[in-house]
């Protein structure tokens, strides 16, 4: 199944791969790196990161299934996410989301007929002091009422936040400062420092064993 | 209960047993280190209801339903008994009522989403939900919501369906997966009330071993497609027995209704299957219901097969073998296969054939296994040693496809880290992943290997020289097991024994044979092999001891069953040709790989008397056709790899006129002029006790003692078989039995036949092995053999591998509805730069020279395969041949040429 991701996207897998003792580790960031080539999750993505870190492709489904910001169906160029906790509710996200889903045609988990945008109704954001909160592409757009939100997405079909939103599936947190680097040297120092440790704790352990042993 | 003999060990699961003492409902009980409470208390007697805790897994806590209350430092609290571990002075209390507030609230919570379909659920009557829940639910529900609902059943393999809505996630199958066979293909997805298992999609569930997850379902979500509404569990009648479809001999319940097998399940055997079985153990069972089966006497009258009487039957075969003895000598008979017998069945052929008639041309093995001296006289291991070695060598085919069970608990070994796997085999199998070492030679040099591990020789071309020396190195540890078979069919099976017997030389070596075949060591102990008698004694060593016994015994040695079949065909000229066969339930042209041998040797004979129950070539080219019963359908022991003799079942009456086997060696003698003096089971059993001196001790008595339930190991040494006092999975435990253990209502009657016990004293021999009283001494040591020099080849010629696969078109799949679509075709696997030489790839056809054919088949590339080695599976389509038609049985190795068509 291999050949789904991109030169690029897979060397940063092999990178991400050799941060961790165990390669099954990197599942998580690994989906996310598909997902930033593919904007969700294809199978044949799956199945590729299942034979890098050596699971089987139903396990990085079970894994991948478990997370919201995972998707296993299509999504469009931008995934809105409204809120509907207490906060955003008692400041209207319910009928904000009701007014979206008119908006656009279609309801809360779908996409509209042009690819374009994937509505979502969230759990909390971490925004309340700007509720309704609302969020595109995992990135805060600030409260919104139902007119801005109709400008927003006008704005977000034209194109004119692709500066500031790309599309679905680039998060920066996995970029690290544009690119995960991984100095090899410094995993090397600090993997030889564990495994002293560990020895060290150990030998510390069967002294005192034989020490008690011999009282 | 009978009595257990002097220096028996006490059984271990007994409640007296424990390191430490802990506080049990107000009473004290035995703990032991590491053991969790669950465990501790249900050896104690207490069973504390549960779902997903499963003693051959690990504890994952998940269903809550064993919460019991634990004192602690911070007063009684709940804590899941199968994740937490007993220690000394714990004060446990399962039965207060805030465990009853706890067990109601759980149930109640599993049933919130739990369809109410028991009346048409197949679990339903053996459902451990449905039992528990009545025994320690709250009765009612307060829920009156909407259920989840989910598309129903789906299948997650062609063997397994499965019903979301019933499911209760405590994660049993997908942690059986993972876990116990390493092939986690079912997982669960999503999260919260949403979650299921499921498979990838275009990935089913295809483990072998699948089976085992509907078995450890707590309720009905995982079915098997062939038991599926064929029955109500409280309809079902068992007995418990051994499965034969390989050689591991797993324990089983059978279980039947109207005389027709239902449904197979495994039987927990703390030395052999841990309680796991294979689908095609599990589901092979549909050949013996066939339609199709053979069950009258025929013999050939005018070219045409004809029904006749068993007196007529028996008169023609009888006067056919007659007069080939008269025209040829009793070595002019030939009789090959016995691996589907009982034990009793392979002793009285044996001793007709050996005995009556007086050839010693008689061969269980199929051409597919190793000279008899050699699995019998090496040292021999237990399937437990094996599991626990510090070495595993493993000389055979892949264990996955033809001993599977054993695959799982060498897998386990090898998981824990216990035990180094070093592999010595012409192409990878499933437990090369796990080696320490993997040694991959080219067909031909695994005698030079051998001698290369110890030190007695150079290594061949092309090993490496990494893994050599750290094969080397885990090779001195001095509990080194090798288990021994056949990792290509394509080479010599002598050059594997002569290689095993320069193993034999390492410090502290045992063998555990890895012959897959049904009862095959059984056969080879009854003696159904050339050069040998039963109990494990050679001809010459055993000569006058059968001769005083039977009245004579074979003068000479014999041939095995491709010098059988090759002298059957014609070739050679020797006066004492082979004109006439005896078939014991074998099909040459499907069971020996060398297939043009196997044809040219049935064509060739001119009198054929085919012992058997299902249609096919044997019975196609037989002029006497003499019906047998099969597994289920006859009483009787059998054997397994490590030479553990148990018991096998009948559950049903044999169709038609069907005899067991040793009725029909008995009554042929009889019609051959010799009464063997033979009336019933029992008395072919007693005879083997007798005369066979690795059998010695074995008696009826020690049979069906309660503490052999698993069988004994011969030779038999008169120490006791350890049993589990209760079972280690009460809520999986076969059948309605489950019930009662559950603490739900008593029934009527137990669904589980007890395993008979005999009132009085067990006589049991003790300390002799099978020696002394003036019996042949078994055989023991290497038996010096010689392979064939291979000689070497030129650097355009191809070496060919022939492995197994567990679904092939051997007989009990093919007469097995369920598992007939699981066969599949097998390409010719070839080194990808091979194929790039070549300029094909993946898919391409290509043509096969070898000395003697040639033939078109499909290829595919394999990566792990040397170069100038290929490989295929027998016995599955290839191309429009099978791998049979490629294989030469009088050539050590088979060379072939690669061509482009």
């Amino acid at each position: 199944m291999s050949g789904h991701l991109g030169p690029d996207i897979l060397a940063r897998a092999r990178q991400l791969i050799s941060l961790y003792p165990e390669p099954r580790s990197a599942l998580v960031p690994l989906c996310h790196l598909a997902q930033e080539q593919d904007g969700w999750l294809r199978p044949e993505a799956m199945a590729e990161i299942a034979e890098l870190v050596g699971v089987t492709p139903a396990e990085v489904q079970g894994t991948a299934s478990f997370y919201d910001m995972l998707h296993l169906e299509p999504v469009g160029t931008y995934l809105v996410s409204i809120c509907t906790n207490i906060s955003c509710m008692l400041d209207g996200g319910l009928e904000l989301l009701e007014h979206a889903e008119e908006h656009l045609g279609v309801g809360a988990g779908g996409t509209t007929p042009d690819g374009k945008i994937t509505l979502e109704e969230a759990e909390c954001l971490a925004d309340c002091d700007h509720a309704p909160c609302v969020q595109v592409n995992h990135r805060y757009v600030g409260a919104q009422t139902p007119e801005t939100f109709d400008a927003l997405i006008e704005d977000l079909r034209a194109g004119r936040r692709s500066d500031e939103i790309p599309s679905h599936g680039t998060l920066i947190r996995v970029r690290r400062d544009g690119g995960l680097r991984a100095d090899p040297e410094q995993v090397a120092s600090e993997r030889a420092a564990m495994a002293e440790a560990k020895a060290r704790r150990a030998a510390e352990a069967a002294e005192a064993a034989g020490g008690e042993g011999g009282s | 209960m009978a009595e257990q003999p002097a220096g028996a060990p006490a059984a271990p699961t007994d409640a007296t047993e424990g390191d430490f003492t802990f506080t049990l409902n107000g009473r004290p009980a035995r703990g032991r280190k590491g053991e969790m409470l669950i465990a501790a208390a249900e050896r104690a007697g207490v069973f504390i209801p549960r779902f997903c805790y499963h003693p051959r897994m690990k504890s994952v806590g998940v269903c809550r339903m064993c919460l019991v209350e634990v004192t602690g430092p911070r007063g009684a609290a709940l804590q899941p008994s199968c994740y937490l571990e007993v220690t000394e002075g714990m004060e446990v209390v399962t039965d207060s009522p805030k465990v009853k507030k706890a067990q109601d609230g759980v149930l109640e919570f599993l049933l919130v989403n739990h369809p109410l379909d028991c009346p048409v659920c197949d679990k339903g009557g053996e459902c451990p939900l449905q039992d528990q829940t009545l025994a320690y639910g709250p009765g009612e529900s307060r829920f009156v919501e909407e259920k989840r609902h989910f598309e129903k059943p789906i299948p997650i393999s062609d063997l397994v369906l499965l019903d979301r809505e019933r499911c209760i996630q405590c994660s049993r199958c997908t942690r059986f997966a993972a876990e116990v066979a390493g092939e986690a293909q079912i997982d669960f997805s999503g999260r919260g009330e949403m979650i299921e298992v499921s498979t990838f999609p275009d990935e089913p569930f295809s483990s072998y071993f699948s089976g085992n997850t509907v078995q450890i379902c707590p309720v009905g979500a995982l079915t098997a497609v062939p038991y599926r509404f064929t029955a109500r569990p409280w309809d079902l009648d068992q007995v418990e027995s051994t499965c034969t479809t390989c050689a591991m001999g797993c324990r089983v319940a059978v279980q039947s209704s109207a005389n027709r097998l239902t449904r197979i399940l495994g039987i927990d055997s703390e030395p052999v299957n841990h309680g796991w079985l294979c689908d095609k153990g599990r589901f092979a069972f549909e050949s013996v219901n066939a339609e199709d089966r053979i069950t009258q006497p025929m013999v050939r009258r005018d070219g045409e097969l004809v029904p006749t009487t068993w007196s007529e039957a028996l008169d023609q075969a009888a006067a056919g073998l007659r007069r080939a003895m008269t025209d040829g000598g009793p070595e002019a008979i030939g009789v090959l296969g016995g691996a589907r017998l009982t034990n009793e069945g392979a002793y009285l052929w044996a001793r007709l054939a050996k005995g009556v008639i007086g050839t010693d041309s008689v061969d269980a093995q199929l051409g597919d296994g190793l000279p008899a001296e050699t699995v019998l006289g090496l040292p021999r291991a237990t399937i437990a040693e094996a599991a626990s070695a510090a070495t595993v060598v493993l000389l055979c085919g892949d264990l996955r496809e033809e001993l599977p069970v054993a695959f799982l608990r060498l897998r386990a070994a090898a998981v824990d880290g216990t035990t180094a796997l070093v592999e010595l085999a012409p192409q990878r199998s499933a437990l090369t992943p796990l080696t320490t070492s993997f040694l991959q030679y080219r067909p031909g040099d695994v005698v030079e290997l051998a001698r290369a591990l110890t030190g007695t020789g150079g290594p061949p071309q092309g090993v490496d020289a990494g893994a050599l020396e750290s094969a080397r190195q885990h090779l001195g540890s001095g509990d080194v097991v090798v288990v021994l078979g056949r990792p290509s069919l394509a080479e010599d099976g002598a050059m594997v024994a002569e290689a095993a017997e320069v193993l034999a030389g390492l410090p502290g070596v045992r063998f555990l044979s890895a012959l897959r075949r049904g009862n095959i060591h059984g056969a080879l102990d009854m003696g159904l092999a050339p050069g040998v008698l039963p109990g494990r004694v050679g001809l010459e060593e055993g000569g006058a001891w059968f001769e005083r016994a039977w009245g004579s015994v074979p003068a000479r040695r014999g041939r095995d069953c491709t010098g059988i079949l090759s002298s059957a065909a014609g070739a050679g000229d020797d006066e004492s040709r082979v004109t006439a066969l005896v078939l014991l339930g074998s099909e040459p042209s499907v069971d020996v790989p060398d297939r043009d041998l196997a044809r040219r040797g049935l064509g060739g004979a001119s009198f054929v008397v085919a012992v058997t129950s299902s249609p096919g070539e044997a019975v196609d080219r037989a002029d006497v056709v003499l019906p047998a019963a099969e597994a289920h359908e006859r009483p009787g022991t059998t054997t397994n790899i490590e030479g553990r003799v148990s018991r096998v079942a009948q559950k049903l009456v044999p169709p038609g006129q069907a005899w067991p086997d040793w009725m029909i060696a008995s009554e042929l003698a009889r019609y051959m002029g010799s009464d063997m003096g033979i009336d019933s089971m029992a008395a072919v059993w007693a005879e083997i006790e007798r005369l066979a001196p690795a059998y010695a001790g074995i008696t009826a008595d020690v049979l069906d003692a309660p503490w052999a339930r698993d069988g004994v190991v011969a030779p038999f040494a008169g120490a006791p078989v350890s049993q589990a006092a209760v079972p280690l999975d009460p809520i999986a435990v076969p059948g309605v039995e489950s019930v009662e253990r559950q603490g739900a209502p008593p029934r009527a009657g137990s669904a589980v036949t007890p395993t008979a016990g005999p009132d009085g004293q067990v006589t049991v021999e003790q300390g002799t092995g099978g020696q002394g009283e003036g019996r042949p001494p078994v055989l023991a040591g290497p038996a010096g053999i010689n392979a064939p020099h291979v000689a070497p080849t030129d650097s355009y010629s191809f070496r060919l591998v022939v492995g197994r696969t567990l679904y092939d078109g051997g007989t009990a799949v093919a007469m097995s509805e369920a598992l007939t679509p699981l066969v599949t075709s097998a390409p010719l696997r070839v080194n990808p730069h091979d194929l790039d030489d070549l300029g094909i790839t993946t898919g391409d056809l290509v043509r096969v020279r070898t000395a003697r054919d040639s033939v078109v088949v499909p290829v595919a590339a394999d990566p792990g395969l040397a170069r100038k080695v290929v490989a295929t599976e027998l016995n599955v389509p290839f191309g429009d041949v099978t791998a049979g038609d490629l294989i030469d049985a009088t050539s050590p190795v088979v060379e072939l040429r690669l061509e482009t068509p």
